[in-house]
């Protein structure tokens, strides 16, 4: 049987699915958004979906994973369901939240998935606890934190790195290096021009990969977890890749240079074409094919906002619940 | 019935409930032996449990109290020392944005069965940095818990409750009652959270206080008693949950209030006591009730700065005895 990357035809397709599960979710999203049926922000990943699916190949559905407010891609491609995403987001009481998080704090804990958070650095701090936990109790399993470039200059990615490194923690410190925090350019935003440099002050071993090539980043990733299981983590990953839109929806992106978002979208950078490529050029699938899945996912994802409307309204007085075990002190 | 110090009484709650409970583990800067912390209060534990679960750290506080998040949430129960309340500044978002949000933000889906423990208050000369009175600041947050142990008693059968919470707690001790001895049983007990002590009844003032004041508004409840003025004494043991049925049930009976704490008075918690007996009491109050705390300055250095800040037994008694002139 053919395979990419020792990566089997049946984890291809599921890999190509996520892929196509974050970019239409996100884009569908958006326009949710700007039509306004969703309240509060909006942080989309549009344009980081290899980045995202990449390292969630590489580990285990048991494995612990922390994201932040931008952090669709990373639960999705955890394999939360599309329905109660989609319903959180609007809001209601079938949401994975049950209403309560919202696209910045969306998250699923039978999924692993330790928190999203609107703290952009902090996730770091709880993926190395996590790793921590894994490691006091001898259960086998790695935590990875996902984070950006601008989250990486907060102390606690730098106490984190120490801490798991002193400790070799199965933790993989994920960054996804969309070029901005917020506004401001990773060139004025810190000195070297690789994140994966921050490595080497703290005897952590890192890997930079094209974040927008999915075998590249799964492969980084695949390395990086077997370290991790061996004992002999953290690892450091920076993917290199590019936010589609502003900071958030309605940001219009003035800080970037004329040109530099359709460089990052043509077919030599785009993650989605990339893999298509890749797929057919192998003879693995045909177009045809993968067209075929791409309309599938389309489908899930009407399916996903339309379970999400119908969702009933949570109830004002849910407000006064989960602030304690006892409800309310 | 034996008697054994704070310290001694919090060192028996951990290690009692490491033997009990597995997922029950220590985090902290200097903590394992033979250091075995600040203030001695966990030095031999990295020896009975190794240091796997007595877990030494770099001077880190958010990347330690961040990293018991974690693991509170992957299924342990974390007791993070913060070593001064004072460095809970470093790693505040921890706390308040992590600890106290995560069940809420989830909608239920997780717990954080995460203490940190802690202590604070003057006395020792330790100035403006080691000696400052945090507990209102924490009380603010929703989804925190907040217990200030003034025995040995208390802060054994507190602790264990603390760890058995499926909430983060703020556990704050002082650093001047490790070295006070108190009767403290052999047998297992805990104390619930939520549940005043009267300290001392009494029937013409009620004075409420918490952590090493207890002592002092005691003994300031004698000297009031030569003056004919009987104190009612209640130690809060905790201000979140807060006990309001002993609160209100004493400021019914005696008619008068005084709140005694360390902290500053500006926003303290006696700012809370006070607005809780106006709402709740009103009809009761036969005098304006009286705030007995700190002055709104950092905490000094010198001896005689420091006492010149910190509430005392004299004040207390001049302040209460102010309600009945």
């Amino acid at each position: 049987m053919k395979d990419l990357n020792g990566l089997s035809k049946e984890k291809l397709e599921e890999m190509y699915v996520k892929m196509e599960q974050i970019r239409q979710f996100e884009l569908k999203a958006a326009e949710l958004y700007q039509a306004g049926e969703l309240p509060g922000f909006l942080h989309p990943c549009a344009g980081q979906e290899a980045a995202a699916v990449g390292v969630m190949t590489a580990i285990d559905q048991d494995d612990y994973i922390s994201t932040t407010h931008r952090g669709h891609g990373h639960v999705i491609a955890k394999g939360t369901d599309l329905n109660r995403m989609m319903a959180e987001l609007f809001a209601k009481k079938d949401g994975c939240c049950r209403g309560n998080g919202g696209s910045m704090h969306i998250m699923d804990r039978s999924r692993g998935i330790l928190g999203a958070n609107g703290i952009v650095g902090a996730g770091t701090t709880l993926a190395t606890g996590a790793a921590l936990a894994a490691k006091i109790s001898g259960n086998g399993r790695i935590a990875v934190s996902f984070f950006g470039d601008g989250a990486q200059n907060e102390g606690f990615f730098h106490e984190s790195m120490n801490i798991a490194s002193i400790w070799n923690l199965p933790v993989i410190f994920a960054c996804e290096n969309n070029q901005y925090a917020e506004s401001t350019s990773q060139k004025y935003h810190m000195r070297p021009d690789d994140i994966a440099q921050r490595g080497e002050g703290y005897g952590v071993k890192s890997f930079t990969a094209d974040g927008n090539d999915v075998l590249d980043v799964y492969e980084k990733a695949r390395q990086a977890a077997e370290i991790c299981r061996k004992g002999e983590g953290p690892v450091l990953i920076e993917s290199k890749t590019y936010r589609w839109f502003g900071h958030y929806v309605g940001d219009p992106g003035i800080y970037r240079p004329e040109g530099e978002a359709e460089m990052w979208k043509g077919p030599e950078k785009e993650p989605i074409a990339r893999f298509r490529a890749q797929l057919a050029g192998k003879g693995l699938f045909t177009e045809e094919e993968l067209d075929q899945l791409r309309d599938q996912v389309a489908r899930q994802i009407e399916e996903a906002v339309a379970f999400g409307k119908a969702s009933e309204p949570q109830v004002p007085e849910f407000a006064l619940e989960n602030v304690y075990e006892e409800g309310l002190l | 019935m034996r008697k054994i110090t704070y310290r001694d009484a919090i060192k028996e709650a951990l290690e009692e409930e490491m033997r009990r409970d597995d997922n029950v583990f220590l985090i902290g800067e200097d903590i394992a032996d033979p250091f075995g912390g600040s203030f001695k209060v966990t030095k031999g534990l990295s020896t009975e449990f190794g240091t796997e679960r007595v877990r030494n750290t770099p001077i880190s506080e958010a990347g330690l109290t961040g990293a018991a998040v974690g693991a509170a949430i992957a299924g342990l129960r974390p007791v993070a020392e913060i070593m001064y309340i004072d460095f809970s500044g470093c790693c505040f978002d921890a706390i308040v944005n992590q600890a106290a949000k995560i069940r809420y933000m989830s909608g239920g889906q997780v717990e954080v069965p995460l203490v940190f423990r802690t202590q604070q208050g003057a006395g020792k000369s330790s100035a403006a940095q080691h000696a400052q009175s945090w507990e209102a600041i924490y009380a603010h947050i929703p989804g925190l818990k907040v217990v200030l142990p003034s025995t040995a008693y208390d802060v054994k059968g507190l602790l264990k409750t603390a760890i058995r919470s499926n909430d983060p707690v703020l556990f704050i001790e002082h650093k001047m009652l490790y070295g006070e001895k108190g009767e403290v049983p052999e047998e297992e007990y805990t104390i619930p959270f939520g549940k005043a002590e009267v300290r001392k009844t009494g029937s013409d003032v009620t004075i409420v206080a918490y952590s090493r004041m207890v002592q002092m508004a005691l003994e300031a409840a004698k000297m009031l008693e030569k003056d004919g003025i009987d104190a009612e004494v209640i130690d809060l043991r905790t201000v979140v949950p807060l006990d309001r049925e002993t609160l209100l049930n004493s400021i019914r009976k005696t008619g008068r209030l005084a709140v005694v704490h360390e902290a500053v008075k500006r926003c303290g918690f006696g700012a809370e006591l006070t607005a809780f007996a106006v709402e709740e009491a009103f009809d009761y109050l036969d005098a304006p009730v009286v705030r007995v705390a700190a002055e709104n300055t950092p905490v000094a250095f010198a001896p005689q700065l420091e006492n010149r800040i910190i509430p005392n037994t004299d004040r207390i008694y001049t302040s209460v005895k102010k309600l009945f002139e």
